[in-house]
């Protein structure tokens, strides 16, 4: 194996990281402000993909747009589901009773959807066919492959966009003051039930987002959601749960250590790296690796 | 009736009818669904003991279901060996992946825990993937069906799965009316009292970690051979075998003994139905409605069916223990344990604990002397809590030393602490809300005891002690402050300690139940017991300890006996402040 060959897998693992890194956002976004493990996460993503195929189907909307286009739609569904499930089991004293709540809720969340998707369009798996799909940019010795440096780049730009509307608006800034100090963000007059309700409804649109760029190069299927849940777990643990900056972190990482066990390993095998990683971090580094331990007695 | 004997009648019950059930039902289908319900209900049971009992959320159980059904098939294809063996190994092999598997995730608490359980069976999958046992297909062997577990009768498979529940039932209700059991539930419920009342939790969840993994692996094995024919990854390792326990135990409620049976026998009906009349058309339609069910059941009764209907049953009905409680000889541990009064019990030397940026101790050395009431004082954040945290093991220290009758107690868990003869109490009251009083208090008996029944007569007397008898059968929740606060004590006083650390309990009393807790803290030494207690209010200390300590920003400001400690200037102005040392001065002089 040559240098060119190290690289080569390095640059194609942080690529697909960067959408990774913006999925991972989403999840870490609902934890942080809500201490929610939002189990479903994967099917928004699933749904995502769907919406942007059929937007390049149906009109032709090129994959990059249809990504943005997925937003709106799904920051009103997560609202929704927010408001109609989510809140009925939140904002009652107990936090661990509260998380296996919304987890269980979440997981039967994600049943109804992965298998109901199933059954209405079919388990069949689809792609979309985009011209640099079949591209790449070629950087010496190495090929970058179009579909996933737009994608990365695009999610790049959104998760830019994300920290700056969390550290520079002042919705931003009171979603991070209901996250940290939820009683004391309530005296000052935050909604803190609305907080959650944009919390989750702008960690579903990312990962629905995140599914549109995802969609420019992997195939799209109903089960695709159980794979990428795993893998967004994975990144928001490696980040410290609940850090944006953390979850960003680890989706790059998850990437690259996709991309260098298969230096090592066969293809079947890509995800073993990963989980490994993952049990590591949390027996070394169960705060994560970019988290401060809290400890409360 | 014994406990034990009161919980078997039911059981015994329930196996007549399913025995009933297996030899009347007729067709070929109704028995399959019968074989599912009972097998669905022993993997509940399974997964039950660790996320019922325990509370320790694992969804990565179908690791061990799967290698119950790998192990056994591979023995079989392999060696020629019997499932009726194979199946008894593979669970055995089951119990050591939980032990390896425990070992280092049991590091990890609450939704960590969770989540590092999601890679296990992911990773078994992978490698059976890997090994080439994608599809395993059972050699069939026609002349000894019996031998390998291959009946053509459907009622022998239904027997075979009600043996396999009827065991998962007992081994559930040894667990309950043991002690193990009473300590899962107390650290369900919190963790940290139950690790200051003498519970290794670390040791208990790896217990009831391996003995969920036993039924989980034979339930797989059993559901290869009568169900599978042909086992997968998917099929063994998949998601939809740990949803399809979470559907069962979550829907019937999670940590009773009848919850998985009440959850499989409405859910797997619902779903085999739904699957035979619409799966043609709707592939999906069982995983919806499982899905639906999950939903609903955490929006309607989030604990569950069981739970629902006892609590619509019992509502508001609290029956008062019937009559005294058996007296019991209290060990009469101050004549032989103690040693002679004023001799040093816990000597503290050189401790100091800091958290980021913070020194929240700081050098602080003193001795509690055998009898005595050693009034700890100081501001807020003076570290009172926190050298008791150091002082039970919550917290090491970063440097110093504690000793406790001569030995070394600084790095021990909490657990051990309790265990040589340190009780604490907490600043906030930490009851295990879903146990009875009476219950709360034999967590602390447990910790002198392994049997039930001399755990119940214990705490039954320390409550005797303080009052508290007719509240034996209530929940904490409905009981007044100062009832709690005298729980609090009675089960750490359960757990027979020399040197108790009672930390702020007369905090929001009123004035007539100080005075009441302040008889009970004054006639502890009598009994035995040392004390160090914390306290804000100079008042009642004063009148209370034999000896003060004062501390401010983390360091002893002051030792000795109450009224020699009240007069130095550096206490008055650590209180008061500096106009009122001046003012003190100017009256004394």
């Amino acid at each position: 194996m040559s240098a060119a060959d190290l690289v080569q897998y390095v640059a194609t693992g942080l690529l697909v990281g960067g959408v990774y890194a913006l999925m991972s956002i989403g999840l870490a976004l609902i934890f942080g402000v809500m201490r929610v493990v939002n189990f479903a996460q994967g099917d928004f993503m699933m749904l995502g993909m769907y919406l942007t195929y059929y937007l390049a189907v149906g009109y032709h909307v090129d994959p990059l747009l249809g990504a943005l286009l997925a937003l709106p739609p799904f920051f009103v569904a997560g609202w929704l589901v927010h408001r109609a499930l989510l809140a009925r089991v939140t904002g009652s004293g107990d936090a661990q009773r509260q998380l296996d709540a919304t987890l269980i809720l979440t997981l039967g969340l994600s049943l109804i959807i992965t298998n109901a998707t199933a059954m209405i369009l079919s388990p069949m798996p689809r792609a979309i066919r985009t011209g640099y799909a079949t591209q790449a940019f070629v950087l010496g010795p190495i090929l970058i492959n179009q579909a996933r440096a737009y994608a990365f780049l695009m999610a790049v730009l959104l998760a830019g966009l994300v920290y700056l509307f969390l550290t520079r608006t002042d919705l931003g800034k009171a979603l991070r003051a209901a996250a940290d100090e939820p009683e004391a963000a309530g005296y000052q007059g935050i909604d803190v039930r609305t907080m959650h309700g944009v919390a989750f409804g702008v960690g579903v649109a990312l990962v629905a987002a995140a599914g549109g760029l995802l969609a420019m190069y992997h195939p799209i299927e109903p089960t695709v959601a159980v794979n990428f849940i795993v893998l967004m777990f994975v990144a928001v643990v490696l980040g410290g749960l609940g850090s944006i900056p953390g979850a960003f972190a680890g989706g790059l990482l998850i990437g690259l250590v996709q991309a260098v066990t298969l230096l090592v390993l066969p293809l079947q095998l890509q995800n073993t790296g990963v989980f490994i990683a993952f049990l590591l971090v949390l027996y070394l580094r169960p705060q994560g690796l970019f988290g401060r331990r809290l400890r409360t007695v | 009736m014994s406990p034990r004997a009161r919980g078997l009648l039911p059981i015994l019950v329930v196996l007549a009818v399913g025995v009933l059930l297996i030899f009347t039902l007729q067709e070929r289908y109704h028995q399959r669904v019968l074989t599912l319900v009972l097998l669905w209900a022993t993997m509940g049971l399974a997964w039950n003991i660790i996320s019922g009992y325990a509370g320790q959320t694992s969804f990565g159980h179908q690791a061990f279901f799967g290698i119950g059904a790998y192990g056994t098939v591979l023995l079989v294809l392999h060696l020629g060996l019997t499932p009726w063996i194979g199946m008894l190994v593979s669970a055995a092999v089951a119990v050591v992946a939980a032990a390896l598997i425990g070992f280092p995730t049991f590091r990890l608490s609450g939704i960590y825990f969770a989540l590092a359980t999601l890679a296990y069976p992911l990773i078994f999958r992978i490698g059976m993937d890997f090994l080439g046992y994608q599809e395993v297909a059972i050699p069939m062997v026609r002349d000894r069906p019996g031998l390998y577990m291959q009946f053509t009768d459907p009622r022998a498979n239904g027997l075979l799965c009600l043996g396999a529940f009827a065991a998962a039932l007992l081994l559930s209700h040894a667990i309950e009316i043991s002690r193990l059991g009473y300590r899962l539930r107390a650290l369900r419920e919190n963790e940290q009292a139950a690790e200051a009342m003498g519970v290794d939790t670390f040791r208990c969840k790896m217990a009831a970690y391996m003995l969920s993994a036993a039924p989980a692996a034979i339930a797989g094995a059993i559901y290869a051979h009568v169900i599978l024919y042909v086992v997968t990854p998917d099929s063994t390792f998949g998601v939809l075998v740990i949803v399809q326990t979470l559907v069962v135990c979550l829907v019937g409620g999670i940590g009773s003994l009848w919850g998985p049976l009440i959850g499989a026998g409405l859910m797997v009906p619902t779903g085999e139905f739904l699957d035979a009349s619409l799966g043609d058309r709707l592939p999906g339609i069982q995983g919806v409605v499982y899905g639906a069910a999950l939903v609903l059941i955490m929006l309607v009764a989030p604990e569950g069916l069981y739970w629902r209907l006892r609590g619509l049953l019992q509502r508001g009905r609290v029956e008062a223990p019937s009559g005294a409680p058996a007296a019991v000889d209290m060990p009469a541990r101050a004549a032989h344990l103690a040693g002679a009064a004023g001799q040093a019990l816990l000597e503290v030397r050189g401790v100091a604990r800091s958290f980021i940026g913070v020194q929240a101790l700081d050098d602080v050395s003193f001795t509690v002397r055998e009898g005595d009431i050693l009034g700890i004082i100081g501001p807020n954040g003076a570290g009172k809590t926190t050298l008791f945290n150091v002082l039970n093991g919550f917290l090491p220290p970063d440097r110093g030393e504690v000793r406790y009758a001569g030995e070394r107690i600084s790095g021990l868990r909490p657990s051990a602490v309790c265990r040589l003869g340190v009780g604490r109490t907490f600043q906030v009251v930490r009851t295990f809300p879903q146990l009875t009083v009476l219950e709360n208090v034999m967590v602390g008996a447990f910790t002198r005891t392994a049997a039930e029944r001399e755990a119940r007569d214990r705490a039954a007397a320390a409550l005797q002690r303080f009052g508290l008898w007719p509240r034996a059968h209530a929940r904490p929740g409905s009981l007044t402050t100062l009832e709690l606060r005298l729980m609090e004590l009675a089960r750490c006083l359960a757990t027979e300690p020399r040197l108790v650390l009672l930390d702020e309990p007369l905090a929001g009393l009123g004035a007539g139940s100080v005075e009441a807790m302040l008889g009970h803290i004054r006639r502890l030494p009598q009994a035995g017991v040392t004390v160090a207690i914390i306290e804000h209010t100079m008042y009642a200390l004063v009148r209370l300890a034999d000896r003060l300590l004062v501390l401010d920003h983390g360091r002893c400001l002051a030792e000795g006996p109450p009224a020699d400690v009240t007069r130095e200037a550096a206490v008055i102005e650590a209180y008061l402040g500096k106009r009122w040392l001046h003012r003190a001065q100017g009256l004394r002089a």
